[in-house]
C-alpha cells in the first residue's frame, strides 16, 4: 500500500521507515515559528520557571505580527517582550512587523518540501502549500517544542481533494476553502487535508496558500500540496535554493486516502459565508443586499499581493460606497512596497480606502478596524466566529477580495461579476 | 485521585475559541481573560462555574485558534474535565497540556444542565448522580497519561528535567 505525502514526511521526521494513521510518534521539529501573541510571552516565564533554555535558537522563527503596531502601553509591552526575548537568546531570525507570519515565513525562503514545521498559529496550515507539514499549536505547546525540538503527533488520516477544470470569473482559492468548509464541515480533526488536481496545478502559490490556510478551518490537522515547478520557483523568488530531492515529496499513486472527493471548478459560484462560522456559506447571490459598514481587506489569507490586485480590478474608476468604510491592511510590508510599486495602491486609495499597517489587527480583533454593536462588515479574512472581530453583537460576513471590493463599491454584498468587464 | 466531581454546565455545538477567549481581551493578563470566559453563550458561567464543575459540549468543541487562553482559562476557572461529542485538535492538545481533561462523550446530549456528575479521566469512567446513569469512554490517550498525572505539561516537563538532571 503506497503513502500519502503527510505519511511519508512523519515517517522521515519520526525516524521510521514508514508509519500508518492512527499510530502516534514523537518528531523532530524542522523549524518553529512563534508570534508575539501566543510566543515569547507566553514561552518565556515557562523556559525561566524550569530553568532552561532553548532547544536551537537557529531553528526558531519569532515574527511579531498580532498586535502590531503597538495600540496602547499591553500592546507596546508585548511587543517589546518579544524584540527582548530574541535579545536574550539570540534568535537569528526575528520579523519585527514585517507582516503576517504564514506570508513572512515563504517570503524570507523559510519553507521547503518534506519539513516538519510546528507554528504557534491555528493558520500555520499554510506552510502546507509548499509541501511540507506545518500545523499550528498553542504557546503550552511550542514552549515544549522550544525546550525540546520534539512533538507528538497522531499520524492524521488524508483526505484527497481533487479540482479539475477552470473557474468562471471571479472565483478563487477563497470561494473553493467557503465551499469546503460548507461541504465537509469544520469538524476533521486528526485528518490531515491534501490538494491536487489540475485546477490546483494551475493556481498560484499565494491561491495554492489559501486552501492551505483554511484546512484549519476544516479542523484539519494539516493542508499539503505536492511540489511543484511553480513551488520551486517560489522558493528561488525568496532568494532560496530548493533541496535537490524537493520533488519526491508527494503521495504514491496507491496511496491510502479516507476519502476522496473531486469538484469540478467551473461550476462553483462566487461564494459568502454568513455569520457566524465559515461552514455557513452560500453561493453570494444568496446574500445580495445585505447592508454593510465596513469591508475588509486583510489577513494571512486575504491581503496577499494577488488580493489586493482583485479588489483593484473591482474598484478601478469606481468609489467605495458613502456609507461604508473599507480598510485594506496588506499582508506584508512587501506586498505594500510591491503593490505601490504596480499601481495596485493607487487604484484602492482613489478609491477611497484606508490603508492599515501590515499585520493581525481586525481579522482578530486585535489592532485597527474593530467592529462595534450592530454593525456588518464583510471581510476577505478566514474566520467569522461571533465576537471574532470586535464586538459579540457584530456580524462579519466573509468572500473573496472579489466580493468584498463589490460589496464595499455596491453599499451591500453583491455578485462581483457585475463589476468586471 | 484521578475523579472529579461536580455540576455540568452544558453548551452547544462548535464552542469556539473566540468565545472562550475573546480576542478583544487577548492582550490582558490570562486571570482576566478568564473573566469573559464563554460570556457571549452564558454571561453567568464565568462568574457562577465552582471548582470541579464539568462542562458538556456538543461537536467540534474548541474549533478555532491556537491561542492558549481557550484552554488555560478552563484551567483557571478550575474547571474539572471537558466532555464533548468531538474536540477541535488544538484545542484538545492545550487542555490535556494544561491538565484539564477531555473526552470525547457520544451520550453528551443525555446530561442536563446542572446535573451532578463524576468523571474518571483515566479511567473513562463518567457518572451521571443525577439520573443514576453510568457510561463508559474512551480514557486519555495512554501516552499522555503520564503527563495527565502529573498535572500537564509544565509540572510534566519539571519532573523530566530533574530526573534528567539527576540521572
Ligand atoms: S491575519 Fe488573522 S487569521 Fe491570519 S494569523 Fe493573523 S489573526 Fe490569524
Amino acid at each position: 500500500m503506497g503513502k500519502t505525502l503527510v505519511e511519508k514526511i512523519i515517517a522521515r521526521a519520526s525516524g521510521q521507515a514508514s508509519v500508518r494513521p492512527g499510530e502516534i510518534v514523537t518528531c523532530k521539529v524542522d523549524l518553529a515559528m512563534i508570534v508575539d501573541s501566543g510566543g515569547p510571552r507566553k514561552i518565556w516565564p515557562r523556559l525561566t520557571e524550569l530553568g532552561v533554555g532553548l532547544w536551537d535558537p537557529n531553528k526558531i522563527v519569532v515574527v511579531s505580527d498580532h498586535f502590531v503596531p503597538a495600540v496602547d502601553a499591553e500592546t507596546a509591552a508585548i511587543l517589546k517582550l518579544a524584540r527582548d526575548f530574541v535579545r536574550e537568546f539570540k534568535i537569528p531570525h526575528f520579523y519585527d512587523m514585517k507582516g503576517i507570519c504564514h506570508i513572512v515565513l515563504p517570503e524570507h525562503g523559510h519553507l521547503q518540501p518534506g519539513m516538519f514545521v510546528c507554528g504557534g498559529d491555528s493558520h500555520s496550515t499554510m506552510g502546507g502549500a509548499y509541501g511540507c507539514y506545518m500545523a499550528g499549536f498553542g504557546g503550552i505547546e511550542m514552549t515544549g517544542v522550544c525546550i525540546t525540538g520534539e512533538i507528538w503527533t497522531r499520524v492524521p488520516e488524508t483526505i484527497r481533494v481533487d479540482w479539475s477544470g477552470k473557474f468562471n470569473q471571479a472565483v478563487v482559492a477563497k470561494d473553493v476553502m467557503l465551499f469546503l468548509c460548507r461541504q465537509l464541515g469544520m469538524d476533521n480533526a486528526f485528518k490531515a487535508m491534501e490538494y491536487g488536481g489540475d485546477t490546483v496545478s494551475s493556481m498560484s502559490m499565494s491561491e495554492r496558500g489559501v486552501l492551505c490556510n483554511m484546512a484549519a478551518e476544516l479542523g484539519c490537522e494539516t493542508g499539503v500540496i505536492a511540489p511543484d515547478q511553480t513551488t520551486l520557483a517560489a522558493i528561488r523568488a525568496a532568494g532560496k535554493e530548493p533541496a535537490a530531492d524537493a520533488l519526491k515529496w508527494c503521495s504514491d499513486d496507491d496511496a491510502n486516502y479516507v476519502a476522496r472527493h473531486k469538484f469540478s471548478a467551473s461550476d462553483l459560484q462566487p461564494q459568502v459565508a454568513a455569520p457566524h462560522a465559515p461552514s455557513n456559506s452560500g453561493p453570494v447571490t444568496d446574500y445580495k443586499n445585505v447592508k454593510i459598514d465596513q469591508a475588509y481587506i486583510g489577513a494571512c489569507v486575504g491581503a496577499k499581493l494577488s488580493d489586493l490586485r482583485m479588489a483593484a480590478e473591482v474598484l478601478k474608476g469606481r468609489k467605495v460606497a458613502s456609507h461604508v468604510r473599507l480598510l485594506v491592511a496588506p499582508a506584508t510590508q512587501k506586498v505594500y512596497a510591491d503593490a505601490a510599486a504596480d499601481g495596485t495602491l493607487n487604484i484602492l486609495t482613489d478609491a477611497g480606502a484606508i490603508m492599515l499597517a501590515s499585520g493581525c489587527g481586525a481579522c482578530a480583533a486585535l489592532g485597527a478596524g474593530v467592529l462595534g454593536d450592530d454593525e456588518v462588515c464583510i471581510s476577505s479574512t478566514n474566520r467569522n466566529f461571533k465576537g471574532r472581530m470586535g464586538s459579540n453583537q457584530a456580524s462579519v460576513y466573509l468572500g473573496s477580495p472579489y466580493t468584498v471590493a463589490a460589496a464595499a463599491t455596491a453599499g451591500h454584498i453583491a455578485d462581483p461579476r457585475e463589476f468586471l468587464s | 485521585m484521578s475523579t472529579v466531581s461536580g455540576k455540568a454546565w452544558r453548551f452547544g455545538d462548535e464552542i469556539n475559541s473566540d468565545l472562550l477567549a475573546p480576542g478583544l481581551y487577548m492582550k490582558s493578563s490570562n486571570e482576566i481573560m478568564a473573566t469573559h470566559c464563554l460570556e457571549s453563550v452564558d454571561p453567568a458561567f464565568a462568574k457562577t462555574v465552582q471548582a470541579d464543575d464539568i462542562i458538556v459540549g456538543g461537536h467540534n468543541f474548541g474549533i478555532g485558534s491556537a491561542r492558549e487562553q481557550a484552554a488555560l482559562s478552563l484551567r483557571i476557572l478550575k474547571v474539572g474535565a471537558v466532555l464533548a461529542e468531538s474536540f477541535a485538535r488544538i484545542f484538545y492538545r492545550n487542555a490535556l497540556n494544561f491538565g484539564v481533561p477531555c473526552l470525547f462523550f457520544p451520550q453528551y446530549k443525555e446530561i442536563n444542565a446542572g446535573d451532578n456528575l463524576s468523571v474518571d479521566a483515566v479511567a473513562g469512567k463518567i457518572q451521571n448522580l443525577t439520573s443514576g446513569k453510568n457510561y463508559i469512554v474512551d480514557p486519555i490517550p495512554a501516552h499522555l497519561m503520564e503527563m495527565i498525572v502529573d498535572g500537564g505539561l509544565m509540572p510534566h516537563l519539571k519532573k523530566k528535567l530533574v530526573k534528567g538532571k539527576a540521572a
